[in-house]
């Protein structure tokens, strides 16, 4: 960004969107294809909220069907377009709710009637039909219902959905945050923004602001001197080392902690909590909280209890309104505010709402900017597939080792066994963060490839793609020493509160390589 | 002590000892054990000594928080002592301490490995991540380095092509601003020209030949310029690695070390392999990848125990134990959401109140986890004991990692904590055997 110094360059587009997760980035997408240029910035990286931090569900609307009708209807509306036109982010398991001995009766009775008023498919089957189709459940199953709940990738949705919005003349500045809105006769005539490695400001001009900064929305708005009333609910979820659910498990009770288990690729995913907090920049899994999630879930699948997990996450959910409670009675629907109310006219807002109703978050939202702008174009989103393309296929589990099977040259190298990531690939996302001026590190190729994803938790590949790092010239001096424990330490969020049995075991082999052999800890910075 | 096979599994022979673990504290137990001239049987997996570096540690850091390195590691063990630490080394004096280094490194240089000791200071090496780390006792194949690093010659670090955990330019690069005067040069190994992965053990075996060392050395001689010294990756042989080295400081015409690097290393290999070849003709009883599957207490107070391998299951008794299972790794210790259990013995643990006490948020949080201070509380005698301090057993004793209210990886104590205390455990044994006979006759 050396182009760029503070206050003497201005860059120009139609729409600038603040926020990369699912739904920034489908409305990246859905004005690129209205002809409608934008700039995207994140502050962060893609994913890095909430979009990034959820079970990966595309929910049937069954979750829903008790206690939000309206959120129901959508799930299964846009479910369907989710499944026809972006099949390469979906696995179609199919779902099922079981009750256990001891959950409410009647709620298992009335639950086909609460389906059937929101028009969410749902079929009654035998707990023993149930435990033939999932063995791992338990045996104190007394109902079971069939869904169509499916599991989804959500940042291979997010990658997908930019990459179109770039192939069609929009741009991705990532590491870019807002810092102030320059706000004239009721119109924000530029933004400051910063990228947050160099420190760089410059401004960006457009007709219309869109924020879409999902749990940080309101600290955006109160850029503009709006308040938007939010409160944040944190959910962590556990990944296991193993699948072990063909179909995604819901626990037929109104929505409580750890009741669904969904499988992806190679593992499952089993949440969430639901925890009041704060401030959204300052999550983590707690110890509490996985012994909560083992234990409840270990009711409906009880293997759980013994099972291996690899990684624990959590995200934030944005909920809309001041509700009280444990955040899962505010609503799930979502947000879309024109703050011409407000008296800023070319600012709009969306928040709240759920991973499976992006897309529509996305196109009422490009509605209402196409509309402020004059713009006549229909939304496409609801018609056109999603293109696949080659960029983002290392972040899925699996992908990679089948695609180094098929495709390896004979001068290409393994870096991390456990998931099969080459250096080819290392070159691929390093070139790309090049290509958007950034110095790509371990914990930028760590969030685009599953390096030190898998068993070894990047004990062993970590000072592989350092080494490798090093060759090619992108660390000097001790920089790649301090960076490594950056990297050390991202993996450790991901276990910290999980690390028990052979977990622990593995740790202690990544402490005793990287501390008691190395000792890299006398290296890093103090905190 | 030779018995014939079938003996040695008749659990109506007595053995003195049995020996839990392969680990160093493990190899060190039954050579002490075996040394006393104790009939020594010894039980364990692997072991943990293939995840060693080489390096003999003592102690470098202390207080963790501080992180305090001290030149001289006595003086960290008598500041220990002062502040009422209840590290495993404060049951012990320097002396006791030093004296079961001396007999360990006295056998390994017995059987072919030499070791440089810093006496009152510690030596400083490099590492493959491009770390300085002091330690207190070298190999061999590593004392160059240190004269190398003291110096700050002009040197030359070789790394090759395809093995993938060691770069030159990195090990350089980070040493950079202390250490100017280094090169580096990547060249193929002989006879893996065109492979893109090479492995450390595979290098080492070629490098036993001498017609791969000529090759190698053809390669890097034209290279040496004003460099006074040359560092591989710690690959020099597996077997012959002293006259290795000199062979390839011959050929170059500067003197050669090694530079530790990840596990599973070459100098954790040939440690394991001394201990494996040289004990038991000191009269050791090894019971390869075996485990203790469970254990009895016979009327006299013997332990009987069952060892399982992949096959059978033996019973072997013994007339005192000497615990050296390990951590975590070494299954010494296991654990579930609830808590750490010792699995052999059920022993009696130091830990942590719950879960939630044993990790910090930070990996590289400067105090350590608390639930590395885990472990096994013992005696002055080494001897296992309850919260009360209550000896569990007379006959069993432990020592190594598995003990508490120590963090080796943070203080860097390994090797020397597993030394030390294998030492006072055998002698502690000694004793009670001797006690014991004397009850008897």
């Amino acid at each position: 960004m050396h182009a760029y110094r503070y206050g003497s360059v201005t860059v120009q587009t139609q729409v600038l969107i603040i926020g990369g997760g699912a739904t920034g980035t489908a409305i990246a997408r859905d004005l690129a294809l209205r002809g409608v240029r934008c700039i995207l910035v994140e502050k962060s990286d893609l994913n890095a909220g909430a979009s990034g931090g959820n079970h990966g569900l595309l929910h049937s609307g069954g979750r829903y069907v008790s206690n939000d009708q309206e959120a129901a209807r959508e799930c299964k509306e846009e479910g369907d377009i989710i499944k026809r036109l972006m099949p390469q982010c979906v696995e179609d398991t199919g779902g099922i709710f079981v009750a256990i001995e001891g959950d409410d009766e009647r709620f298992i009775a009335e639950y086909p009637a609460y389906c059937s008023r929101c028009g969410v498919p749902c079929e009654q089957i035998t707990p023993e039909e149930a435990c033939f189709l999932e063995p791992t459940l338990s045996e104190k199953v007394i109902a079971a219902y069939k869904v169509e709940d499916a599991s989804i990738d959500p940042f291979k949705l997010t990658l997908l959905n930019m990459t179109q919005a770039v192939s069609l003349g929009s741009r991705l500045l990532r590491r870019t945050k807002v810092i102030r809105f320059d706000i004239h006769d009721r119109r924000i005539d530029r933004v400051l923004v910063r990228n947050v490695d160099s420190g760089d400001e410059y401004y960006i001009e457009a007709e219309q602001v869109v924020n879409a900064a999902g749990a940080w929305a309101g600290q955006v708005s109160g850029l503009a001197g709006i308040d938007i009333p939010m409160n944040y609910s944190k959910g962590t979820l556990l990944v296991t080392n193993d699948r072990i659910n063909y179909r995604v498990i819901n626990r037929l009770r109104r929505p409580s902690d750890a009741d669904i288990l969904v499988p992806g690729g190679t593992v499952s995913i089993i949440g969430t909590t639901s925890v009041p907090v704060e401030d959204p920049d300052r999550i983590y899994p707690t110890v509490e909280e996985t012994d909560l999630i083992v234990r409840e879930g270990a009711e409906m699948v009880p293997v759980l209890e013994r099972s291996r997990f690899v990684r624990a996450y959590c995200g934030v959910r944005p909920l809309f309104g001041k509700g009280g409670g444990d955040g899962r009675t505010v609503s799930r629907g979502f947000a879309l505010l024109d703050h011409s109310h407000e008296d800023v006219d070319n600012f709009t807002t969306i928040t709240g709402g759920k991973l499976t109703t992006f897309r529509l978050m996305a196109e009422r939202t490009a509605d209402m900017v196409c509309n402020k702008m004059g713009v006549a174009e229909p939304c496409r989103t609801r018609s056109e597939p999603l293109p696949e393309i080659d960029d983002c296929r290392w972040t899925e589990p699996g992908i990679s080792p089948k695609q180094w099977m098929r495709s390896h040259e004979s001068d290409d190298i393994v870096i991390c066994e456990c998931e099969m990531v080459t250096k080819s690939a290392i070159d691929e996302i390093r070139a790309s963060l090049k290509a958007n001026n950034e110095k790509p590190g371990l914990v930028d190729i760590c969030m685009r490839t599953r390096l030190g994803r898998g068993a070894c938790q990047g004990a062993f590949c970590g000072p592989r793609a350092l080494a490798y790092l090093y060759e090619s010239g992108e660390y000097h001096g001790q920089d790649g020493l301090i960076d490594i424990g950056r990297f050390y330490q991202e993996r450790w969020k991901g276990i910290h509160s999980i690390l028990w049995g052979d977990q622990l075991i593995q740790a202690e082999l990544m402490e005793s390589i990287h501390c008691g052999l190395f000792d890299e800890e006398l290296y890093t910075p103090e905190a | 002590m030779t018995l014939p096979k079938s003996h040695n599994y008749d659990p109506r022979h007595v053995f003195d000892v049995m020996v839990i673990g392969s680990g160093i504290s493990g190899m060190a137990a039954s050579l002490f054990s075996v040394n006393r001239k104790l009939s020594t049987v010894q039980a364990g997996s692997a072991g943990g000594t293939l995840f060693t570096s080489g390096l003999l540690d003592l102690i470098g850091v202390y207080p963790l928080e501080e992180k305090r390195l001290w030149k001289n590691p006595w003086e960290a063990l008598d500041a220990m002592r002062a502040d009422g630490s209840q590290h495993p080394y404060t049951r012990l004096g320097n002396n006791r301490i030093s004296d079961a280094f001396n007999e360990l490194i006295e056998f390994l240089g017995s059987v072919g490995m030499r070791f440089r000791c810093g006496g009152d200071h510690n030596l400083e090496v490099i590492t493959s991540m491009g770390t300085v780390k002091d330690t207190y006792c070298v190999p061999e194949s590593m004392w160059h380095c240190v004269d190398a690093y003291e110096e700050k010659a002009p040197c030359l670090f070789v790394d090759f092509r395809g093995l993938k955990e060691f770069s030159a330019r990195q090990i350089s690069s980070a040493l950079r601003s202390e250490w100017p005067a280094t090169r580096t040069l990547r060249v193929a190994f002989p006879g893996t020209e065109g492979r893109n992965e090479v492995h450390a053990a595979h290098l080492a075996r070629a490098l036993e030949m001498a017609g791969v060392r000529e090759a190698l050395t053809e390669a890097i001689r034209p290279e040496i310029g004003d460099a006074r010294y040359v560092g591989f990756p710690a690959v020099l042989g597996i077997k012959r690695t002293p006259a290795i080295i000199e062979h390839l400081g011959k050929l170059l015409g500067v003197p050669v070390f090694e530079i530790p690097m990840m596990p599973a290393s070459v100098p954790g290999f040939r440690l394991k392999e001394l201990f494996d070849t040289e004990l038991p003709r000191r009269g050791l009883l090894r019971l390869i990848d075996k485990r203790v599957e469970s254990v009895n207490r016979t009327d006299n107070g013997n332990f009987l125990l069952a060892i399982g391998g992949n096959d059978e299951t033996v019973l072997i008794q013994a007339r005192a134990v000497v615990l050296a299972t390990g951590r975590f790794m070494g299954k010494g210790l296991i654990s579930d959401r609830k808590g750490i259990y010792e699995p052999i013995f059920n022993l009696p643990l130091h830990q942590p109140e719950g879960r939630l006490a044993w990790h910090h948020k930070e990996f590289l949080h400067p105090g350590g986890h608390p639930v590395n201070r885990a472990g096994v509380e013992v005696d002055d005698c080494f001897r296992p004991v309850d919260a009360g301090g209550t000896v569990v057993h007379e006959n069993l004793f432990a020592a190594g990692s598995i003990l508490a209210h120590q963090d080796w990886m943070r203080m860097k104590c390994g090797s020397g904590l597993a030394i030390a205390t294998a030492y006072a455990a055998v002698n502690a044994c000694i004793d009670t055997l001797k006690k014991k006979d004397g009850e008897i006759g």
